[in-house]
């Protein structure tokens, strides 16, 4: 038996900061490197906007506002649910793939690769946010608030998207397969369109109207609705602005309070 | 600082179980530095159970592992600076280009920027990627890609390399070249563990194999070693006259330690004899006395195939 002199590991690893950075960096490069991805997101999300809009807005009256008004601020708070859908297909796809399994044997802290997936899943829902206003402009929605509770409003739906995003990637894990994980994501239909997003809840039959009203999406959306219009709104929903944005806020806390550390452990246990 | 390692690798009672199933069943493995390793068996052996704790992707139920002396269950963030991982558990990123997967991987690794691009041109270039290193991994053949996802690994200076199954699924060129680029490796004095269930590469490439089966290592040694154990020499004759072959046959047979196996295509005859290279000579002579037109005479060791069939006494089938 022989006894040899090995070196040291060299140096230090990555720390937290340049390795999540670099997954980050990883995953923003595949979005923008997968035209398909995004434009498929872009025209699903304007065309299902248009539609709304012109075809079935006109059906749907509301006592002083407009349609557009109302439903633009649905489409910007239930657009992170639909970004949201890419970040549980990714990481689906990085665990089937091996990617996972390759970083999960790098000297790197093991909380990086979800740190850096969240953070480039985030500036993919800005990306996102950023059109879907644009369009929203371009078919008549106007602001009838405040700039800075436009710019609040902003920062909530960002907020919204990242606390889905821990969501979704444990959808992701638990999936196992991209296109199992797009099946899993389906669970943003009931949570979209039963909710206050594109219209009034008032309509819905009582036992719906219980989980509409009460499911945070309802409460993101007039979060937001109330912020971008003001007084309108808030006669429209009969409850002040603060009433939304806190309950809105206390939803984002208890959402990622349970699913955080519920995805930490499961991409632990690989 | 230097450490005093004895072992590149040692497992003592190694378990891992899923669910009820045990993948490993007190698995004993010693590897020394300078020796690159392969692990041989049929799926479902446990051959990437025990690559996966290695790299510490899984934690072991039972026993002791340790790389350059580390304990894997107790320090697995120190194992990860010393070992990479390469093969059908790891991966590299399709949209991005090769040099991006290399520096990318060299940064996760505490590289420096400068460093890394540095080391990655490097890599790429003992790869033979250098010429595809701005393509995207999309365009790469299945080769390339499994150089690169090789390359990738190398790029923090691993003390020992994982390469799991690294040319399952390649077509024979591709395998050839990834070999060469395997043994430049083990050349370099990187130790080297590798799984296959293709006894032709453990031969190629590995000083050491270890036959797994069940969860256990069911023999160990060189591959020299191995076929001796097996076995016997095998004596081959072909004659030019197919009606010589029932007679050779039964000299043979006469002389042999077993059955004589006839080949009527190749003309040849087969037996196999005792380890005494002398009573080869003795198993020849008479076949002289016959005046039988000989076209070739071939004294050999048995095949790694024929050794694993020996050790394990599987059927052929179960090892592909």
């Amino acid at each position: 038996m022989s006894s040899v002199a090995i070196a040291p590991p060299r140096g230090n690893a990555a720390g937290l900061c340049v390795s999540s950075g670099q997954i980050a960096r990883r995953v923003l490069r595949k979005f923008v490197r997968s035209p398909q991805l995004v434009i498929v997101g872009t025209v699903q999300g304007a065309m299902f906007l248009l539609i709304f809009r012109y075809v079935f807005g006109g059906a749907i009256p509301l006592p002083g506002t407009n349609y557009v008004d109302f439903v633009v601020p649905g489409f910007i708070t239930t657009g992170v649910l639909f970004n949201a859908m890419y970040a549980s297909a990714g990481m689906a796809e990085d665990m089937s793939a091996g990617l996972i399994a390759r970083l999960r044997s790098l000297p790197i802290p093991r909380s990086a690769v979800l740190i850096g997936r969240a953070l480039a899943d985030t500036a993919i829902q800005v990306w996102g946010l950023a059109i879907t206003v644009a369009i929203g402009f371009l078919v008549g929605f106007r602001l009838h608030g405040s700039w800075s509770a436009a710019l609040a409003a902003a920062a909530l739906v960002i907020l919204f998207g990242f606390v889905f995003e821990w969501v979704f990637v444990l959808i992701g894990m638990v999936a196992g397969s991209a296109q199992a994980a797009q099946g899993f994501a389906l669970i943003v239909f009931p949570f979209s369109f039963v909710s206050s997003a594109y219209i009034p809840v008032a309509t819905m039959p009582s036992w719906m109207r219980g989980f509409a009203e009460n499911q945070p999406i309802t409460v993101m959306v007039n979060a937001v609705r109330t912020l971008t219009q003001g007084h309108s709104a808030e006669a429209l929903l009969g409850h002040p602005t603060s009433y939304f944005v806190v309950r809105s806020l206390i939803w984002s806390v208890g959402l990622i309070a349970v699913f955080a550390p519920l995805a930490v452990v499961k991409y632990r246990r690989g | 600082m230097v450490l005093e390692v004895s072992f590149t690798l040692e497992a003592t009672g190694l378990v891992k179980r899923f669910g009820n199933t045990p993948a490993l069943d007190g698995l004993n493995l010693t590897m020394q530095p300078g020796q690159v390793m392969a692990l041989l068996g049929p799926n479902g052996a446990g051959k990437t159970t025990f690559v996966n704790l290695v790299a510490t992707l899984l934690h072991p139920d039972a026993g002791t592992l340790r790389v350059g002396g580390i304990d894997v269950a107790r320090q697995p963030a120190a194992v990860r600076r010393l070992v990479a991982l390469a093969g059908q558990s790891a991966a590299v990123e399709p949209t991005m280009t090769g040099r991006e997967n290399v520096v990318m991987v060299a940064r996760l690794f505490g590289a420096s920027a400068g460093d890394a691009r540095r080391d990655a041109a490097a890599v790429l270039e003992q790869m033979g990627l250098s010429d595809d290193a701005d393509r995207t991994v999309r365009t790469y053949s299945g080769g390339m890609r499994r150089r690169l996802d090789l390359g990738a690994s190398l790029v923090g200076h691993p003390r020992l390399l994982l390469l799991d199954e690294p040319t399952t699924g390649l077509d024979p060129r591709s395998r050839l070249e990834l070999w060469d680029v395997i043994r430049s490796l083990v050349a370099s004095g990187t130790d080297v563990l590798l799984t296959t269930q293709y006894l032709d590469e453990a031969d190629h490439l590995a000083s050491q194999i270890a036959i797994i089966d069940h969860g256990r290592v069911v023999a160990a040694g060189t591959p020299r070693e191995l076929k001796r154990r097996a076995g016997r020499n095998v004596v081959e004759v072909r004659v030019r006259d197919l009606s010589a072959l029932d007679r050779v046959a039964a000299t043979l047979m006469a002389i042999g330690d077993g059955p004589a196996t006839i080949d009527r295509p190749t003309h040849s005859v087969r037996v196999a004899l005792g380890a005494d290279t002398e009573r080869v000579f003795a198993a020849l002579r008479p076949l002289d006395d016959t005046g039988i037109a000989i076209d070739e005479v071939s004294v050999r060791q048995p095949t790694l195939d024929e050794a694993f069939l020996a050790l394990t006494g599987a059927p052929k089938e179960n090892v592909a």
